[in-house]
């Protein structure tokens, strides 16, 4: 935007629900505001909120691309509503609460809820050979690139979009989703943790794992963190499929 | 009635709060974990640069230990840090990183050989030493006289919380996601848990405790302008200034970072800086050295930022349609050591500022970042006036940052208070039962049903407009730059916000969280909170660390060397009360004298010369027996810390036996 431009209209079109009050359906409501320079969603809803409907439900915390709190589904893609540009949508925007996860009201969803049960299922933690370490001496070594790695798979934020724009997710309830899958590959990776192939076939060698996966790949071009999930899905099915 | 028992209620779920459920937990009792979101997106997460602890791994970290850690720490407070909480900090800050590195942590590894770096703008070469290699790495950081400050590349925060937030998961830590504690149960003497709400269902429920720990971190939101993230409230210190009997210490001493990006506020990491990233005025001139010949662009935050506003005074802003701001220039740090060390720099000056920092420099001006006042606690992060109460990390003063803290000190102190607080919590538990009368609860429930009902009733107030109003006020009167005119302008303004918020009109009947609702309960609870930041800078007539008062430019020890403690004893009151609790500085370890940045003109405590000779004395007469035996002759400390995690750190050139 050129400062010379006269400022734009913004529509924003808002998926509106509350399942609290059922007798009242689903609606879209749109609201009306100028642009302003460097809005993102998150000032675009705060705003809405502070000034015109206090009552709206959404989800934001650092809004600032790290915590992913605030995915939701944007002119039809999931995506971080913080750090969306209005300048990069048309005029008219839709906003809609992410699929597959639990409704609280218009656009907030329970991932919390669905990351917690994922991460009990999956056992998505270090298991460690020694429980106890002796905090006063040395940390073990590990290779800098491979810490490298490890952090590179760390980076998931569990922001759930890879899961609302996941074909399988649709369809079988209890898929552990792109990002469980990435967590596996992660702890795979990382020599701190004992646990070997076989004991990775145990929690995603099925259809809810990674043979459940249709290569759709939504997860990997929508991921707001980039990650490799194409590549690490693809490593993880060869594994399993060797383990099987 | 819905009541909810545990051993230990934890309010909040960020880094300090689940490594306390974690170490209660560990000694057999039953924690439950509050949070206003999933835990694993607290604002822990937000940290970006790293932790500070004393490994000495690199080569620039050579000769680091717990001492050297120590003394960054107290002159970084400029003298209002607890000193002996310090040193339970700095020798617990290595264990700490060493548990979260067998947790997962990713953390940086040294890689050992020749590796070019940028120091003070000049290209340099460093030699890792072979030992070193595979061990956890260590970068710069502002106001350290060592590299000192782990990382995993510039998400530390985020690895650290999502190792520690899995731990809590693998060890059955449970967890109310989206509850929000409304007030404290307690009967003056002992507190006895939360009033909360459900923010899916909007319902009430009494969580009963034997302990009950405060961990909700700062209240960053009290400003317009603040790289904190929307939950950064401050509720956790309000809930504890409403019982009326605790205090809250130092609320005055408030943070502001050098490097908001401008105009969002949104943070990015000192670690910029500490890799060799430069401050630039409007015809891009590196203008730090001008002001700070010694640290430069690396002296503490408040330092840096007080720098950075007198140079936009002075006419060297970049003028933009937001108003005026400086530059980060990190282009000199090249782009593989942006792309590997600096990513959420690089993300986060993409997605907000449509610009590529390995090219263009990044357009920042402080903002409000870190609450160093909290919840007056003693060294066990115990309250000492209401007992049960405790508080961790950034909500908690116990008190060891005193009114500056330094950049990496926050993550460790979370982690470390969680450790140490943790212990002395489930000490606490051994020997208290859970003891409290049902009426007492039913009561508290009443009070906020019949408070929130009230809300919805009648009146004429937009919490919002007030919300609005009152970060406005904080961010132009109560900010980097104070001086008694606008404080006292501050408080009255607050203090008018204050009364028309008891007249707040809630229109919004939904059920369920009611957003409107929740944003009309909270802005009354910041508002107290405002008023005890803005009275507590009001009174106090000197200058220290953060707090700057242009009409008392002058550190003044003889009066001031002393903690503020505010209560709200009476719910009626417009304004908090006010006290001092003194320093003493003839038990320091490092008496007050020059931080070695920024300004050198306080005025001298009749005690301190007598103390440093004291200590000189004493440095000198011990001088062949080590820095242990020096150390325990000055202010002796271990014996204040849970049994488990005593003992000395290894190093590669301190090996245990």
């Amino acid at each position: 935007m050129t400062g010379t431009t006269a400022a734009r209209r913004l529509r924003i079109h808002v998926l509106r629900y509350n399942p609290a009050e059922p007798e009242k359906a689903a609606r879209i409501q749109t609201y009306e505001l100028d642009e302003a320079e460097g809005m993102t969603l998150f000032i675009v809803l705060s705003e809405l909120r502070e000034k015109h409907d206090p009552s709206l439900q959404f989800d934001f915390v650092c809004r600032a691309g790290v915590c992913g709190s605030c995915g939701m589904v944007v002119n039809g893609r999931p995506g971080l509503a913080c750090r969306t540009l209005t300048a990069e949508l048309p005029a008219d925007i839709t906003l809609a609460p992410l699929p597959t996860f639990e409704l609280i009201g218009d656009l907030s969803v329970n991932t919390g809820k669905w990351m917690r049960e994922m991460t009990e299922r999956l056992e998505a933690w270090v298991h460690a050979k020694q429980q106890e370490v002796d905090l006063r001496r040395h940390e073990e070594h590990m290779d800098p690139d491979l810490a490298d790695e490890v952090y590179e798979l760390d980076r998931c934020i569990e922001c759930g979009c890879c899961v609302a724009a996941c074909g399988t997710a649709h369809m079988r309830q209890d898929f552990v989703g792109a990002v469980g899958l990435n967590k596996v590959a992660r702890f795979s990776i990382d020599p701190r943790d004992e646990r070997t192939d076989a004991d990775m076939y145990e929690l995603v060698g099925n259809d809810d794992g990674v043979f459940g996966c249709m290569s759709l790949l939504a997860c990997n071009d929508l991921c707001p963190k980039e990650l490799p999930l194409q590549s690490q899905i693809a490593f993880l099915r060869r594994r399993m499929a060797r383990q099987a | 009635m819905k009541i909810i028992y545990s051993d230990v209620l934890v309010i909040g779920g960020g880094l300090a709060g689940l490594r306390v459920a974690i170490g209660v937990r560990r000694r057999g009792f039953d924690p439950l974990v509050l949070s206003l979101v999933p835990p694993k997106r607290s604002h822990s997460v937000a940290a970006q640069g790293g932790m500070q602890a004393s490994l000495g791994n690199v080569i620039k970290g050579d000769g680091d230990n717990e001492d050297v850690h120590f003394e960054d720490t107290v002159r970084g407070s400029d003298w209002g840090a607890d000193q002996q909480v310090v040193r339970m900090f700095v020798n617990t800050a290595p264990k700490a990183v060493r548990e979260l590195a067998a947790w997962g942590v990713p953390w940086s590894r040294v890689r050992r050989g020749d590796r070019e770096v940028i120091i003070n703008g000049q290209k340099v070469t460093l030699t890792e030493r072979d030992e070193a290699h595979g061990l956890i790495a260590q970068r710069d950081f502002g106001g350290t006289k060592k590299w000192r400050t782990c990382y995993a590349s510039d998400g530390t925060g985020h690895s650290m919380l999502f190792a520690m937030g899995d731990r809590a998961i693998a060890e059955g830590v449970p967890v109310l996601e989206r509850t929000e504690a409304l007030s404290l149960i307690h009967d003056g003497r002992r507190c006895h848990g939360a009033i909360v709400r459900d923010l899916i269902t909007g319902e009430l429920a009494a969580c009963v405790a034997r302990a009950t720990v405060v961990a909700t971190g700062g209240a960053g939101r009290l400003y317009r302008v603040t790289t904190n993230a929307v939950i950064n409230e401050g509720i956790g210190h309000a809930l504890a200034l409403e019982t009326g009997v605790a205090a809250l210490g130092n609320m005055e001493a408030v943070q502001f970072h050098p490097t908001g990006i401008f105009p969002a506020g949104i943070l990015v990491t000192e670690g910029c800086r500490g890799d060799g990233g430069l401050l630039r005025d409007a015809e891009g001139h590196r203008f730090m050295p001008d002001y700070e010949p010694e640290k430069k662009e690396l002296a503490s935050r408040d330092v840096v930022s007080r720098r950075m506003e007198e140079h936009i005074k002075k006419g060297h802003g970049h003028k933009s349609r937001f108003g005026e701001h400086l530059w980060l220039d990190i282009t000199l740090l090249g782009r593989a050591h942006i792309e590997r060390n600096l990513r959420e720099v690089k993300d986060i000056c993409r997605y907000f500022l449509g610009l590529d920092p390995a090219d263009k420099w990044i357009p920042v001006r402080p903002a409000q970042h870190y609450t160093m006042g909290g919840v007056r606690t003693n060294y066990t992060g115990q309250n000492p006036s209401l007992a049960g109460l405790f508080a961790a990390g950034e909500s908690a003063c116990w008190d060891m940052h005193g009114f500056n803290r330094l950049g990496g000190n926050s993550v460790a102190e979370t982690v470390v208070a969680g450790m140490i607080v943790g212990e002395f919590v489930a000490d606490y538990c051994e020997g208290a039962e859970l003891e409290v009368s049902t009426t007492l609860v039913r009561d508290f429930v009443r009070r906020e049903q019949s408070y929130l009902d009230g809300l919805c009733k009648g009146g004429k107030e937009d919490a919002s407009a007030l919300r609005i109003a009152m970060q406005e006020i904080m961010t132009a009167k109560v900010g980097i730059f104070r001086d008694g005119a606008d404080l006292a302008s501050a408080v009255e303004e607050l203090r008018e916000l204050h009364v028309r918020s008891r007249d707040i009109i809630v229109a919004s009947r939904a059920p369920g969280a009611n957003p409107e609702l929740v944003t009309a309960y909270r802005t009354q609870k910041m508002l107290r909170l405002a008023l005890t930041v803005a009275c507590g800078a009001l009174a106090r007539t000197e200058s220290r660390g953060a707090h700057f008062r242009a009409d008392y430019p002058q550190r003044n020890d003889q009066q001031w060397l002393n903690r503020t403690l505010a209560t709200w004893p009476d719910p009626g009151a417009d304004l908090p009360t006010l006290s001092y609790e003194p320093l003493d500085i003839m038990t320091m370890e490092l008496p007050p004298g020059w931080r070695g940045y920024g300004a050198r003109n306080q005025i001298e405590h009749p005690d301190t010369e007598k103390r440093t000779q004291e200590v000189a004395e004493l440095r000198e007469r011990l001088a062949t027996k080590g820095r242990f035996a020096i150390q325990e002759a000055l202010m002796p400390y271990e014996q204040l810390l849970p049994e488990a995690i005593r003992g000395r750190n290894e190093r590669i050139g301190e090996k245990l036996p």
